[in-house]
């Protein structure tokens, strides 16, 4: 019924939803969106509202902001089945490099605003403090993604080895969401809530492959 | 006009100026009450501050017990006569790696302590918070169990440092900081300094406290700053004192070690944490 239901939708609207997609309108559009979190922290910091603690405020958006840019990611494959929009595809590459700009936020801000370049320190948190290493982990899996995300670099590797190589995406949000069930000290909740939006992505595409193997 | 069941802070007069106060700039009065951990009203800094607004304080009483020749209820009023109020500058550096200074009002703990004439059993102080979960909606997300439960052995307890505390900034405590009555213990992390006590109990034995139950590898009974013992998490080298931009180095006892070091000599501080 559901899948009726959405085919029929697809086919009367696929072309308008095509046209949107792709239009320079709609990309301006998911680009400044994905830029207003930063925008919204900049002017809360302008404000002076980030609160008694700021630094530890800006960590903590970066950090959240990046797993839910690669949550977001993550969720454009089902979106596409679900809803029957292909062409979502086309957000996909902005969405995951957003992911790994806040990323690079977050480590700029541990690097320079709370460790101040102390580059002993860093050292030693990245290997004796586990929550650390998998925040490293994940941000180190996101870098070659983000490197290899231009047209140029399919064509390089080939469609095949480049989406292998990208299935690093899973390590890095996985990693991601170890980091911040590892940091809290015992309100396990939000990371909580992300690991279980992310249980649901890695699920999907789980049963979808069980599922084409099996027909 | 006060809010329902929320008292409207008042000020405490003629207070003491005490040689144990530092002379470092007090944080900002809304820095320490608005970035606040107390479990009970909520996991994040912000929490308390909103959460806790409409608490119950009034009326208030503290249950002293345990091995003492006198055992006592107090109420409120008994106890502000007790002693008289000092102001209390001190330094209070947070498990997490960040540090405020704040001017608390109170008096010496055991001037409350000996109103009750501690038996030769009495080698540890429990205390125990108040606890309420109709007035604390938030504490069962918190993940540590409630009532929150905090010890020190009794020369802790009795040090002229640790003070029963019923104020900062010379009004009395605001809800999300402990109110109404609390202690302050200097050198140790904020989380030993319990809040909104209801009971405290004289012990033979070491007793148990709430966080090193949560998790025993991460906190210990003892929990004295110590910039060489790292929490397992995370440095204790350094600590962000709000306000600054710059970490700074933490202190040994938080600075407190000319004090209280005495109280620890011989043992391996990395041992008893």
């Amino acid at each position: 019924m559901w899948r009726a239901y959405t085919q029929a939708w697809t086919c009367a609207s696929i072309i308008e939803v095509r046209r949107v997609l792709r239009s320079r309108w709609f990309k301006a559009g998911v680009f400044l969106a994905s830029l207003t979190p930063l925008l919204a922290l900049v002017w809360r910091a302008w404000r002076g509202e980030l609160g008694a603690n700021p630094i530890e405020a800006v960590t903590h958006s970066t950090g959240l902001w990046t797993l839910r840019f690669l949550l977001l990611t993550l969720a454009v494959t089902p979106a596409r089945f679900l809803f029957g929009i292909p062409d979502l595809i086309l957000i996909r590459r902005t969405l995951g490099l957003f992911a790994f700009f806040y990323a690079s936020l977050h480590l700029l801000t541990y690097v320079w605003l709370d460790q101040f370049f102390d580059l002993a320190a860093i050292a030693k948190d990245v290997i004796k403090r586990p929550f650390i290493t998998a925040g490293a982990v994940g941000l180190a899996a996101m870098a070659p993604l983000a490197l290899t995300s231009t047209r140029g670099w399919i064509q390089r590797l080939g469609g095949k080895r480049w989406q292998r190589l990208h299935r690093l995406v899973y390590v890095s949000a996985i990693a991601g969401v170890v980091h911040y069930l590892w940091l809290v000290k015992s309100d396990i909740r939000p990371p909580a809530l992300y690991g279980v939006i992310l249980g649901i992505l890695l699920l999907y595409r789980f049963a979808r492959a069980m599922r084409r193997r099996l027909s | 006009m006060a809010a329902a069941g929320g008292a409207e802070a008042a000020k405490f007069e003629g207070l003491r100026k005490s040689p144990f106060s530092t002379d470092e700039k007090p944080s900002s009065f809304k820095d320490v009450t608005q970035y606040n951990n107390f479990y009970e009203f909520g996991s994040q800094k912000d929490e308390p501050a909103r959460l806790a607004k409409n608490f119950i304080t009034s009326p208030w009483s503290i249950a002293v017990e345990g091995e003492a020749a006198k055992p006592k209820v107090f109420d409120y009023d008994d106890l502000l006569k007790l002693a008289p109020l000092e102001e209390r500058i001190y330094r209070m550096r947070c498990v997490e790696g960040w540090s405020i200074v704040v001017p608390w009002v109170g008096y010496p703990l055991s001037e409350l302590l000996k109103r009750v004439e501690p038996g030769s059993k009495a080698k540890f102080v429990a205390f125990q918070s108040y606890y309420n979960a109709r007035q604390m909606p938030q504490a069962r997300f918190s993940g540590i169990p409630f009532p929150y439960v905090e010890g020190l052995r009794m020369d802790e307890a009795i040090h002229p440092l640790t003070i029963l505390c019923f104020g900062l900034y010379g009004e009395t405590l605001p809800n999300q900081n402990g109110a109404p009555v609390r202690i302050i213990v200097p050198w140790k992390y904020g989380f030993k300094s319990i809040k909104s006590i209801a009971k405290i109990r004289l012990v033979e034995k070491q007793p148990l406290t709430t966080w090193s139950q949560a998790n025993p590898r991460e906190y210990g009974f003892y929990s004295n700053v110590n910039p060489k013992v790292d929490h397992p998490r995370w440095s204790q080298a350094k600590e962000r004192r709000l306000g600054e931009f710059f970490k700074r180095d933490t202190l040994m006892f938080n600075g407190y070690g000319e004090h209280v070091a005495g109280l620890y000599a011989g043992m391996d501080l990395r041992k008893y944490y």
